[in-house]
């Protein structure tokens, strides 16, 4: 066997500590750690496990309250109560540098360890959404990580048996070699069947169960808290592969252990395996664990105590079971086809002690691992980005309006932002387990609450130009939008989940854009009353050229009480009144016109007033609720235009409409602007005027702009398109782009 | 130009998970065939080459391999290369 290497402040650095760093662990431990626990510290003091840079902003964020059961970071997921004694757990994690280096089992892997963060919790996975961008869609390597994130989400999602009900997918060369892959996941869980995550009861038995381990992924952890560069083509070898079978297996055999009440705590095996789950379980219950790793069941031979300690190899869970329970939670285990192996037991010093190979290995406080006890938090400095004084100097006026709205029209249509994503979710399968209500493609997805009358809306939403463009407004908007687009289906919006992706914390600018973005979101989700209840920070997302789109990923899920309640995104009926809510204002500013047409990204966020937008969703979930309306959409990327053709397509069976826009203002911003606070309506034409006035009681302009029906689209004189050509360019634009 | 066989194996790497090759040795194992283990699964490719040299053509191979025929972040390949036959005039 080989020798361990000598342990100084060269290795520590090399393993992607500090000097400062490498001091505190010797102050911990009282002597200089050996290579096997300067490997454990390195890790659990990783950005990723540690969010050592992160936390102090995210402790901002409203993280309790409401309709939350149990408060973000506690355990492994969020926990919401939505009545009849059921609650929700969800959570959005990334899974970015791995796609990066190999996108089918990267993006496949992070489905995996969303999934197994949702039924750790003993809550039965519903529902998958994916938050995916990319750089240039014309860039080849592009377009091979684009098909492999796809076809990794898919296989994962549809082997397991979970819908993938929703998501976005955004292209920009910010994104090129770094693409985002953020994936969220649902569950469904009754109240007294929830599992903690809090080791206790000094002599219960530690069990790991699931998938052997193998080299997989060591240290990848650290890797994801390292910027992508020419290097890390060295570091391949961490990948890890997903096995779906096994996890659905893993899934069944949880719930059952959970159910039967066997167990004291679980946790799922995700970035710094055995090392993360034993630390991170002691300290939650103030207690420590003696683990024997000759006990570990192993893919491979010759493992050292480092790599069984360090890997992360997949399908795998660490599980603290009531002594005298061992053997029903074995015998469970193997009616699934699992392995469930003692490995150590629960003791009540504090101390996470390994052993192997008859040697003590490690003998570390657990607490000094772990975020929250040992590991450091930095309050790095931040300074505003200079680029934001030359985008906000932005003149509209330079921008000439272009002749023909109609060609303007069509370039942003078939565009890779606004373009269906047909070619995305139609690898998925979106309708298994047969509760899927509202399917991709419009605003929100809804999943039926089986055993009750209530339904789930859902939505990921963020438009990382606007949050480039001003990191607070854009944050708050990425919030109101995830809120207006469940909203739009009939459902109040209850919890938010975040996926934050920035670029090198350690750059000032950058963690400007990180700070400003936490503050905005704070402010907006303590407005719609919507508390954080958890997620996930992925720094490091850059590639030589510089940091991506700072991109806060908000995955919003809204509760429908009322299933008769819940309203498509496109226009129902021939004949129905067309009402826009909200008003229109002359703005460009960081529309997907000006960075399409016109090539420029720049200005401010578009206007946004948050009592503007309460307002608006307050009513419209009112009128919706009240049964007055038969579709409603909201006026995002792209604009009013946009808005309107979707309304037109995104149905079983296309309709068109007839349209005349009066207000007065340039064309190009009447058309194309993102303002926000918009919400287009179809409204059966006796209902009408009760909208209207139930729009002006609460304070939100409101006007009938058109009528539902024939098989041409028409807005004022400047367009007029057939529908199937606009169906036809709006479904076949991705599938030619990705050619 | 003479024309060269190569028979490409590609294999996954031996620390990466191979959950098809898990799935057969259990199938393998229900049918009683219990002293087989160790199951791994790749795929065998066979195709021409047309080069002027045996080297020349080893560097297409090698180039193809790279490029496209085996995914070396989780899969390694080995091949073996003869001048074929002829076909009779």
């Amino acid at each position: 066997m080989k020798a361990e290497p000598e342990v100084n402040l060269e290795l520590a650095k090399e393993l992607g500590l500090t000097e400062e760093e490498f001091e505190k662990i010797i102050e911990f431990l009282g002597r200089v750690p050996n290579y096997t626990e300067l490997g454990m510290y390195s890790v659990m003091w990783s950005e990723h496990c540690s969010y050592k840079n992160s936390i102090a902003m995210l402790k901002t964020l409203p993280r309790s309250g409401g309709p939350l059961l149990v408060s973000a970071g506690e355990e492994n997921a969020g926990l919401v109560d939505i009545g009849d004694g059921w609650a929700v757990a969800f959570k959005i994690e990334s899974h970015n540098h791995p796609s990066a280096i190999e996108p089918y089992q990267g993006a496949a892997t992070g489905v995996g360890g969303i999934l197994r963060d949702i039924f750790t919790m003993g809550a039965r996975p519903i529902a998958i959404l994916d938050s995916l961008r990319f750089g240039d869609i014309n860039d080849d390597h592009v377009k091979y990580l684009v098909k492999g994130v796809v076809r990794g989400i898919g296989d994962y999602g549809n082997c397991f048996g979970v819908p993938t009900v929703g998501g976005e997918t955004f292209f920009d060369r910010s994104y090129n070699a770094n693409p985002l892959v953020n994936a969220m996941a649902i569950g469904l869980v009754r109240h007294n069947r929830t599992a903690s995550a809090t080791a206790k009861g000094a002599g219960n038995p530690v069990l790991i169960v699931g998938a052997a381990t193998g080299r997989d992924g060591i240290h990848g952890a650290t890797f994801a808290s390292e910027e992508i560069s020419e290097a890390s083509e060295e570091k391949r070898p961490s990948v890890q592969v997903g096995d779906p079978f096994t996890e659905k297996l893993l899934m069944e055999a949880t719930l059952e252990i959970i159910k039967e009440d066997l167990i004291v705590s679980i946790q799922d095996m995700g970035a710094a395996g055995i090392t993360c789950s034993t630390t991170e379980m002691s300290a939650h219950g103030d207690s420590g664990m003696e683990i024997d790793l000759d006990l570990v069941p192993k893919r491979e031979k010759g493992m050292t105590a480092y790599e069984i300690l360090l890997s992360e190899s997949q399908e795998r869970m660490l599980v603290v079971v009531k002594k005298g329970c061992e053997k029903r939670v074995k015998e469970i285990f193997e009616k699934w086809d699992l392995p469930a192996v003692i490995i150590g037991h629960v003791t009540n010093d504090g101390f996470v002690i390994i052993r192997y190979e008859g040697e003590e290995k490690a003998v570390v406080p657990a607490k000094s691992l772990v975020l929250g006890g040992g590991a450091p938090v930095y309050h790095r400095e931040s300074r505003r980005p200079a680029y934001l004084d030359e985008t906000r100097k932005f003149n509209p006026d330079t921008v000439p309006v272009p002749p023909d709205m109609q060609d303007v029209f069509l370039a942003l249509w078939e565009s890779p932002n606004i373009a269906g994503k047909q070619w995305v979710f139609e690898q998925y399968d979106t309708s298994v387990r047969t509760n899927t209500v509202l399917y991709p493609g419009g605003d929100a997805a809804v999943v039926r609450v089986k055993e009750t009358k209530k339904a789930l809306a859902m939505s990921t939403d963020c438009n990382s130009r606007y949050v480039y463009l001003n990191p607070r407004i854009g944050a708050m908007i990425a919030v109101a939008e995830a809120a207006r687009n469940v909203v739009c289906a009939g459902a109040k919006p209850l919890a938010i989940t975040n996926c934050l992706n920035f670029g090198n914390p350690y750059k000032p600018e950058i963690f400007y854009q990180f700070k400003e973005a936490v503050l905005g979101i704070g402010e907006a989700c303590r407005a719609f009353g919507t508390p954080v209840t958890g997620g996930n920070v992925s720094f490091y997302n850059e590639n030589p050229t510089g940091a991506v789109y700072p991109t806060p990923v908000i995955g919003m899920v809204g509760l429908i009480d009322n299933p008769e309640c819940i309203v498509p995104t496109g226009f129902q009926h021939e004949g129905d009144a067309i009402i826009l809510l909200g008003r229109n204002r002359e703005d460009l500013s960081a529309s997907e016109y000006l960075a399409q047409v016109h090539g420029i990204v720049a200005g401010d966020a578009p206007y946004f007033d948050i009592e503007e937008e309460l307002k608006l969703q307050a009513m419209t979930l009112d009128a919706i609720q009240t049964g007055l309306v038969c579709s409603a959409h909201d006026v995002s990327d792209g604009g009013l235009l946009v808005a309107l053709a979707e309304c037109c397509i995104l149905n079983a069976a296309p309709i068109a409409a007839v349209v005349t826009i009066i207000d007065k203002m340039r064309r190009d911003a009447l058309y194309f602007g993102e303002s926000q606070s918009r919400i287009i309506l179809s409204v059966h034409p006796p209902m009408v005027d009760e909208l209207i006035r139930l729009a002006k009681m609460r304070g939100v302009p409101a006007a009938v702009i058109g009528t539902v029906g024939g098989s041409v689209l028409e807005i004022n004189s400047d367009i007029a398109m057939p529908l199937d050509s606009i169906s036809k360019a709006y479904s076949l634009s991705l599938p030619r782009l990705l050619k | 130009m003479p024309v060269y066989n190569a028979r490409i194996i590609v294999t996954l790497r031996s620390s990466i998970l191979d959950p098809e090759g898990t799935a057969i040795e259990h199938a393998l194992h229900e049918l009683t065939f219990t002293t087989c283990t160790d199951v791994r699964v790749g795929k065998y490719i066979t195709m021409n080459i047309e080069a002027e040299s045996e080297e020349n053509a080893r560097t297409i191979v090698d180039q193809a391999c790279q490029k496209l025929l085996a995914n070396q972040v989780m899969e390694d390949y080995t091949y073996s290369l003869d001048e074929a036959a002829r076909e009779p005039a």
